[in-house]
């Protein structure tokens, strides 16, 4: 038991957190900081940048453009990003399609497709759940028939985040509907830019469009789109969603919140003095950040053992479970600190370029946006009762 | 003891439910804040013709409620069809006016019940947070007028009334009791600037700044420098109303989503029968009753004296906070995404009652009164 780093981990640490600070550029920093929202060009300012330095694909390998960092150096990475306020990096292209194209797809594919997802040429979404399938994603209904060398693909998908600036979408469809729910689905990779896509933004109750329905209307997708076998589909996703449980503790989100709660604790005021000093807020406090200082080591204990090779299992839905609660917890508690200041509205400060006035201090402007966005984290990527189900079945035996 | 409602209350309380059943629907409601309106005269103007406003003020007063009770008949009606109009002013700052005016003063609460004067109550600051007795706005003495100067923030409906009521400080340090007054000011006076924005349940707010406004003494509501008291009183009152209203957004949050539990099917069967979902459901039943039984205890103990009175406001709010939190976010997790759609009406209750908790003192503030009330 060493709960120390290694000398090369801590000069790894040192190198990151200099890149950050030599090339994060001030205006990200602070909408990041502040809560806005992020454009387009914003996150592919962002790609563009790690891309030059080679960091962009952290679990790629090296042939095709990837870093092949272990676990324990992404963790790293994640954090000391948390920390400096960097942007997060999409995940769609780069660790959701990227390790089913590397271990499913043909070489074509990868030549194809990779690429472009580093060069920002591409910008994927997902499309897995639809009105019908969600916690039960393998009850898709979304029809590819083959006809020639073509699938035609009819159906709905939903809650696909970002999609409105996605040229590219990755999908589940039902290719034999005769078969065992999940026998008959393929995995299907769709030119979004193809007669019949149509999109259709969805606000959220923070105010903005983060998600879309995606309608297929008899499009034509091409049959070399298909990654791996016809039915076997399901295999696939599942990696997928292994891959996208990653870092779904979220510890490095959680430990820049708790700094930016603490920062706003120390300024506002609460009866003639500081918020940080009210008995039961400071309470509350404490014990989110006990919770999270416990949470990171849980986090490490996995990552570690995924250095090492072994693949997270049902831990990944512990990780998932404890860490949305806290995150969550934690942006609740920033909602309450802003006190009357977490009323108002303010999408043109959010949307905004940083001279737009706010009303209120820092961070008060998306206190209440960043709360209600966040009740996603226990909805998407698998809900926190699907994660407690596995739980049950794969770790307790019940 | 007797927890039935007189007949004239449940007289009010179906006709109003009736009227909003008909006319006030979440589309509607979507589409007037999408298209910038504050909110809809028309329903307001029905709403003061039902005589809801009027339910606000006692007999003396000119109307023909004004207790407890007939706070919360209205406002968990007004909850529970996520009404925007502005009632909640006319309890604030039209309850001051009704309470300290003078008679021509009150002459403002025979429009206010008829719908066609709004009054907000600005007594918010920078900084001030939920401390009423935090005021920094000063009104100075200058020959027979006083002089306002100060900014007012977070004035629900300071954008779409015409007269304000403003707490300023004649004597005393920023959190002295003694030395606020408070005085009608209207909003075309010279020097008064409101800046209106929206807040995040859709309810117009507005910042308000006041910057050498000129009044006549006859402009003060009440004695110099004794404010605070009648201030505390009034937002007991709207304590009421919130939390009432509170109550009607979780009842008819929890009806939603009663409903999904039946009708979404998942791996073959209604989520509602997944006993992990039932069992949550049930902890909410059960919350939402204790929430109702809060409000009764604050509705009940209106009128009483200071002490117990304040006591009942800090546990209701306390617990409204509490329960709202968990219905707003118990409720959106059992829908799953949906819950999060603005097109979806559960998303905006949520917000309501997430919002509720900034307005007059969170949980945190009012379990810390509620203790050193008990202490005192």
């Amino acid at each position: 038991m060493d709960l120390n780093y290694t000398k090369e981990e801590q000069a790894f640490r040192a190198e990151v957190r200099q890149w950050l600070e030599d090339t994060l550029p001030n205006e990200l920093r602070e909408k990041v900081r502040l809560g806005k929202r992020l454009a387009k060009a914003d996150i592919e300012r962002w790609h563009s940048l790690l891309h030059t330095r080679g960091w962009l694909a952290p679990n790629w390998p090296r042939a095709y453009g990837g870093c092949e960092w272990n676990a324990v150096q992404r963790h790293i990475f994640e954090e000391e990003a948390c920390l400096a306020h960097a942007p997060r990096s999409l995940p769609f292209g780069l660790s959701m399609l990227a390790p089913v194209l590397l271990a499913f797809g043909s070489e074509d594919q990868r030549q194809r497709f990779l690429p472009r997802i580093l060069n920002g040429q591409d910008w994927w979404c997902q499309g897995y759940s639809e009105p019908g399938a969600g916690s039960d994603l393998a009850a898709v209904k979304t029809r590819a028939v083959r006809d020639g060398d073509h699938y035609v693909v009819n159906g709905q998908k939903t809650w696909t985040t970002l999609g409105q600036h996605a040229n590219w979408i990755f999908c589940l469809v039902r290719t034999d509907p005769d078969a065992k729910k999940q026998e008959g689905i393929s995995f299907l990779l769709i030119d979004m830019e193809t007669p019949g896509v149509t999109v259709r933004p969805i606000v959220l109750i923070d105010g903005e469009p983060e998600v879309n329905e995606v309608f297929f209307d008899n499009v034509r997708v091409p049959a070399e789109n298909l990654v791996g076998e016809e039915n076997k589909g399901w295999t696939y996703a599942k990696y997928l969603l292994t891959h996208e449980r990653t870092n779904i503790a979220g510890v490095g989100f959680s430990n820049a919140l708790l700094t930016t709660l603490k920062h706003v604790a120390a300024r506002v005021n609460s009866g003639g003095r500081p918020l940080a000093q009210n008995p039961h807020f400071a309470a509350r406090m404490a014990q989110a950040e006990i919770d999270l200082m416990a949470m990171a080591t849980t986090n490490l204990r996995v990552v570690s053992a995924a250095a090492k090779g072994q693949a997270p299992g049902a831990e990944s839905s512990m990780l998932k479970v404890k860490g949305t609660v806290i995150r969550q917890e934690l942006t609740s508690l920033l909602r309450r600190a802003m006190g009357p200041d977490a009323l108002p509205f303010q999408p043109d400060f959010l949307d905004g370029g940083s001279n737009a006035a706010a009303l209120g201090p820092d961070h008060a402007a998306a206190a209440a946006p960043a709360y209600f966005n966040m009740r996603k984290l226990s909805i998407f990527g698998g809900s926190n009762e699907v994660q407690r189900t596995i739980i049950t079945k794969a770790i307790l035996g019940l | 003891m007797e927890f039935n409602l007189t007949e004239e209350r449940m007289m009010l309380r179906d006709t109003l439910q009736r009227f909003l059943a008909d006319k006030y629907s979440h589309e509607n409601r979507r589409a007037m804040i999408a298209a910038g309106e504050p909110y809809d005269a028309g329903i307001y103007a029905g709403l003061a013709e039902l005589g809801v406003l009027g339910a606000m003020f006692s007999e003396g007063q000119g109307g023909f409620g004004g207790q407890g009770f007939d706070l919360m008949v209205v406002f968990e009606e007004l909850g529970r069809a996520g009404v925007i109009e502005p009632v909640l002013p006319a309890v604030l700052a039209g309850g001051l006016i009704a309470a300290l005016g003078s008679e021509q003063q009150r002459g403002l609460v025979e429009e206010i019940i008829a719908g066609t004067h709004v009054a907000a109550l600005a007594q918010g600051e920078a900084g001030s947070r939920y401390d009423l007795n935090h005021v920094e706005t000063t009104a100075a003495a200058e020959g027979d007028a006083i002089v306002l100067n100060g900014i007012k923030t977070h004035v629900l409906y300071g954008a779409e009334a015409q007269t304000l009521v403003v707490s300023a400080r004649e004597a005393g340090a920023a959190t002295d009791a003694a030395g606020i007054s408070l005085f009608l000011v209207p909003v075309n006076a010279p020097g008064v600037t409101v800046s209106g924005h929206r807040n995040m349940d859709g309810i117009p707010s507005a910042t308000v700044a006041l910057d050498g406004v000129r009044l006549a003494a006859s402009s003060r509501l009440g004695a110099a420098g004794e404010g605070l008291e009648a201030l505390e009183a009034a937002v007991a009152r709207g304590l009421t109303a919130i939390c009432s209203e509170a109550l009607g957004a979780m009842e008819a949050a929890k009806e939603l989503t009663i409903g999904y539990l039946k009708e979404r099917k998942q791996f073959g069967v209604p989520i509602g029968k997944f006993q992990a979902l039932q069992h949550r459901m049930a902890d909410m039943l059960i919350e939402v009753e204790q929430a109702r039984s809060a409000v009764i205890n604050l509705a009940g103990n209106l009128d009483q004296p200071r002490g117990r009175r304040e006591i009942h406001a800090c546990a209701a709010k306390n617990l409204i906070g509490r329960a709202g939190a968990l219905v707003a976010e118990e409720c959106i997790q059992m829908h799953g995404g949906i819950g999060m759609t603005d097109e979806y009406a559960l998303s905006h209750f949520a917000r309501r009652l997430t919002m509720i908790d900034h307005l007059f003192g969170d949980t945190d503030y009012h379990l810390e009164r509620f203790i050193a009330l008990k202490a005192g």
